[in-house]
């Protein structure tokens, strides 16, 4: 154990008194995956780094319901939707940040009708205030020269027009950002969503997730940049599937601001 | 025209028109067999939505060629509509050019209608060369066989005859509007840049003749314009008119945002009242009240807007060619979710019809007879086919719903899925970790 990460939990916090700025959601994928935890760490890093009192829930969090939800069991979704309100009204969770495309949809869209309203925004839209206010600073040095493209995620780019703060974080670090022939509204998925995660896909000429790492590669990357870790997985599985893995990084843009400053 | 001639005519309106509204109403009711659902809020969004949309084509032009292409036909349509009144007023009065009294400005309309009946025709050679020479790939997926290939084609062929007639029709009259000395009715009036050069065609003929063709030209024309019309029924074609009310409906929220299903609520707020009394007894059901279905499998449980969106659909492909999963080769075909339903409406609107305004169960549904399961596990709900639509109609929320039928009607989802939702349940996340580990995340390296 090497580093030390301040991760104050919600209960943690209310014990001493205090509300947070920001209610961090770490998500399933960022608690449990092995490549997702790396950019739940990078974020919290960077939040150290800029001072921000945040908080998570913890082992008081649980799944948002969203995979339950695209697949059809609204029954199952709307009780994970309804405890998850419950403990977040319990703390007045007033501004909620979240690495996750999926979740930053559900608890921004769908929580709201059933009771749970917060400011919701997803991470790369919080690095971007960070850096407006000047709260964190970034060197771009180590990625000078880089060619870097960015894969939208469906959930935060169609789905809720988030589409310039990712883009106008990869610009701040002097690297050369390409688009992909098909980007931002015109994006394409990358095979995971609608709870395709989580099951095998139905027969065809090909996976998803390979035709969008064609996309990408057909611009020469250096990085892959993502900003959703259901997006990072699959193009991580596409860049192995056309064995690329010695030229091409996939890298979420946390973890691409975290390297900048040397986190 | 002779007295006969106008009262023949004013019949043939009546039955073009009559025939047309029975249809129309036949569709409305067909559209209303959906359920509810509120699509009255933010009046001025939604108007707005129309005037960009489908008025202002925003969204055809997004595929540059095709747009373009369309905007010519479509402002043919919308303009030479206009030339129509005068055709209809002279067609009933026995008239010639009613207009006429206009001056300059009749025939800077005439010559006008007569460049863009031009171009639609030049667009409409263009677009029948794209389906049946270039055979873009949109156009040749399964779905597109039989009657949707031929609907294509006929409603190209339509125009093209439409346009001729007019052109032909032109031609003709100032062709008697030029015999020296004058002939019979035929006033001088309007501008003609290109029957001009159709004109010469008449040469040798006589009056009598050419005016014979001329009122020939003229009914094949009104006839043509009032069957076309009332082809829109049985065809695709019916978007230039539900392209209006159908983006006007539209959906206004996020794209990500899925509707809560409100019995689930009302359920699970149950479930969750520890005050609830685990022991009462079900509400009484509502005498001759069918227990709503949770979810999708046929067009009675779709709203209202998913059954408008299956008769606005024009059949374009452009969600069916941006969707991931019909790209990699699985058999999800957006636009074909769109024409199934359609297809299964009709099928209950004739049943509806044919016993007399009842429903009589036909044991088929949209769900397996028309759509099948495999179709709608495809889909990544990433919204392309929705960004797409050129008329904002929303394939997912219909493959949505029908998900939502598979699996709390029929627990009929994929073995995997069903592994997931079990470990959501029991560990608070899709995969089978323990949710008192969710923070260990902290300490490791």
């Amino acid at each position: 154990m090497s580093e030390n990460l301040i991760v104050p939990t919600m209960a943690e916090m209310l014990a001493q008194g205090k509300q947070p700025e920001v209610l961090f959601w770490v998500g399933c994928a960022g608690s449990f995956d092995d490549r997702a935890k790396k950019i739940t760490k990078a974020f919290v890093r960077i939040l150290n780094r800029a001072n921000v009192p945040f908080a998570v829930l913890g082992t008081e969090e649980s799944c948002t319901g969203d995979p339950a939800k695209r697949a059809g069991n609204e029954f199952l979704f709307q009780m994970q939707a309804m405890m998850n309100i419950e403990v977040l009204n319990g703390y007045e969770a007033k501004k909620i940040v979240t690495a996750c495309p999926h979740c930053f949809n559900t608890l921004k869209n769908e929580y709201p009708e059933l009771g749970g309203k917060y400011e919701v925004i997803h991470h790369t839209e919080f690095l971007k205030s960070l850096l407006d206010t000047g709260r964190l600073t970034i060197e771009g040095g180590q990625f000078k020269g880089k060619k870097i493209t960015f894969h939208d995620p469906c959930y935060l780019g169609r789905a809720n027009n988030v589409y310039e703060a990712p883009r106008d974080l990869i610009s701040k670090l002097d690297a050369e950002l390409v688009e992909m022939k098909r980007s931002k509204v015109n994006g394409l998925c990358c095979g995971a969503g609608g709870a395709q995660m989580f099951k095998d896909a139905e027969p065809g000429n090909k996976e998803v997730n390979v035709l969008r790492t064609e996309d990408a590669l057909e611009v020469q990357p250096n990085i892959i940049a993502t900003g959703c870790p259901f997006c990072n997985t699959m193009m991580t599985d596409g860049i192995k599937n056309k064995e690329k893995e010695a030229d091409v990084k996939v890298m979420d843009i946390a973890e691409l601001i975290a390297n900048a400053q040397d986190l | 025209m002779s007295y006969l001639d106008n009262i023949l005519f004013a019949i043939v309106l009546i039955i073009g028109f009559g025939y047309f509204f029975n249809n129309i109403k036949k569709i409305i009711r067909n559209i209303n067999l959906g359920i509810d659902v509120d699509r009255k809020d933010n009046p001025s969004s939604r108007w707005k939505n129309m005037a960009m949309i489908a008025l202002g084509q925003s969204k055809m032009v997004k595929r540059p060629i095709a747009g373009a292409l369309h905007i010519v036909v479509y402002l043919g349509f919308i303009i030479i509509n206009i030339e129509l009144v005068e055709i209809i007023i002279d067609g009933l009065f026995g008239t010639h050019r009613i207009f006429a009294f206009l001056g300059t400005a009749y025939n800077v309309l005439i010559g006008s209608f007569e460049i863009l009946a031009f171009l639609v025709l030049v667009a409409v050679t263009v677009f029948w060369i794209r389906r049946n020479i270039v055979r873009l790939k949109r156009f040749m997926n399964p779905e597109m066989k039989g009657f949707p290939k031929s609907d294509a084609n006929y409603i190209l062929y339509f125009e093209m005859v439409l346009m001729t007639l007019f052109l032909l029709m032109n031609a003709s009259d100032l062709h008697l509007q030029n015999v020296p000395g004058g002939f019979s009715h035929f006033i001088q009036a309007g501008s003609f840049p290109i029957s001009q050069f159709i004109e010469p065609l008449f040469n040798g003929m006589s009056n009598e003749f050419v005016m014979l063709l001329t009122e020939i030209f003229w009914w094949l024309h009104i006839v043509g314009i009032l069957v076309f019309m009332n082809y829109l029924y049985f065809s695709k074609h019916l978007h230039i008119l539900l392209a209006f009310p159908n983006t006007y409906f539209a959906n206004l929220k996020p794209l990500g945002q899925f509707d809560n299903l409100e019995a689930v609520t009302t359920e699970v707020k149950m479930m969750m009242d520890p005050n609830a009394d685990p022991f009462a007894a079900a509400p009484a059901p509502v005498e001759g009240e069918l227990p709503a279905k949770f979810g999708a499998s046929d067009i009675q449980d779709l709203n209202w807007v998913q059954l408008l969106n299956a008769y606005t659909c024009t059949e374009c492909g452009r969600c069916t060619s941006s969707c991931p999963a019909n790209q990699t080769g699985k058999k999800l075909s957006p636009r074909k979710i769109m024409m199934d339903t359609r297809d299964r409406m009709e099928e209950v609107g004739k049943n509806i019809d044919a016993n007399k305004g009842v429903f009589i169960p036909d044991n088929k549904t949209l769900l397996n007879d028309y759509i099948t399961p495999e179709e709608l596990w495809a889909c990544t709900s990433c919204n392309a086919c929705v960004e797409e639509c050129p008329v904002n109609i929303s394939p997912l929320s219909i493959i949505m719903d029908m998900r939502r039928y598979l699996v709390m009607e029929q627990s009929a989802a994929p073995m995997p899925l069903n592994a997931m939702m079990t470990n959501i349940e029991n560990n608070g996340a899709p995969w089978q970790f323990n949710q008192q580990d969710r923070l260990n995340w902290k300490n490791e390296d």
